[in-house]
């Protein structure tokens, strides 16, 4: 459902106006020229404010040939998970299946379903189960992964999924209004997630 | 005008994305073991401090605390 918005979602860089692709974005400047021109114009005498873009770091250039790395952030509502790490690759739980993230993936945004991350850096593999969210592919080779809760696979309890899988299956069953059949649905979806992470 | 795109099936049931990403999250969150569950149900609680404005002035506030569902 994402595909069709592309890439044309990040608007930090006002060198071009006129952009159809973020394929061939330019590196975003760190200080708001137009606007310090335009602000000196009409009033030299004081200093041009601040504008947002001066507090942000500018978005990393597009290289031109492909990194060896893919740069991660793994954020939390509570927490940074990752942030800014160079690993290999991570394999996300999009909706529409595990999608693995190599430096150089083509710029993409997904929905993620409740489902295993991995991510993996030379021989070393950390895997969460995240519970949903989104991830954005840059064209940069940086991956923003945003979940609203993730855990290590090793804090899951294997009973407590078992026991939620079996009420959430009974309550489908039992469902009555259209929102009764979405919520014990989801649940199913979520608890069924859970036990194939635990075995996976 | 009938759905042109395939909706998931809780948006079907009127659900938004908000409650549906909150309700996984509760759902995933009440699947921990301990000590890491009670850590975690502490960070879903959520308070709001609710006022009505009647003529441009805020009446007296009320304080709503969602507890954990499920």
């Amino acid at each position: 459902m994402f595909r069709q918005v592309a890439a044309r979602i990040l608007p930090r860089s006002i060198a071009a106006a006129a952009r159809p692709f973020s394929t061939d974005v330019a590196a975003a400047s760190a200080a708001d020229e137009a606007f310090t021109e335009a602000w000196k114009k009409v009033i030299p005498n004081i200093d041009p404010p601040k504008t947002p873009l001066s507090f942000m770091a500018p978005r990393p250039p597009t290289a031109s040939s492909i990194p060896s790395k893919l740069t991660v952030n793994f954020v939390l509502p509570y927490a940074s998970e990752l942030s800014a790490k160079e690993v290999d690759m991570v394999i996300i739980p999009a909706t529409t299946g595990q999608m693995g993230v190599l430096p150089g993936h083509v710029a993409t945004i997904v929905e993620l379903k409740p489902g295993v991350m991995s991510v993996h850096e030379g021989n070393d593999v950390t895997k969460y189960f995240v519970s949903s969210g989104f991830a954005f592919v840059h064209t940069n080779s940086y991956a923003d992964i945003i979940a609203v809760e993730a855990v290590p696979i090793d804090q899951i309890d294997q009973s407590l999924v078992q026991k939620g899988l079996a009420e959430f299956t009974q309550k489908l069953s039992s469902a009555s209004t259209d929102l009764e059949k979405a919520e014990a649905q989801i649940g199913v979806d979520v608890h069924s997630a859970l036990n194939s992470a635990l075995s996976g | 005008m009938a759905s042109s795109a395939a909706v998931p099936f809780w948006r079907a049931a009127g659900m938004t994305y908000i409650t549906y990403s909150n309700i996984c999250a509760n759902l995933v969150r009440n699947c921990l073991k301990e000590p890491h569950k009670s850590e975690a149900l502490t960070r879903e609680r959520v308070h709001f401090s609710v006022s009505k404005w009647v003529d441009g002035k805020p009446q007296k506030p009320t304080i709503r605390s969602d507890s954990p569902e499920g």
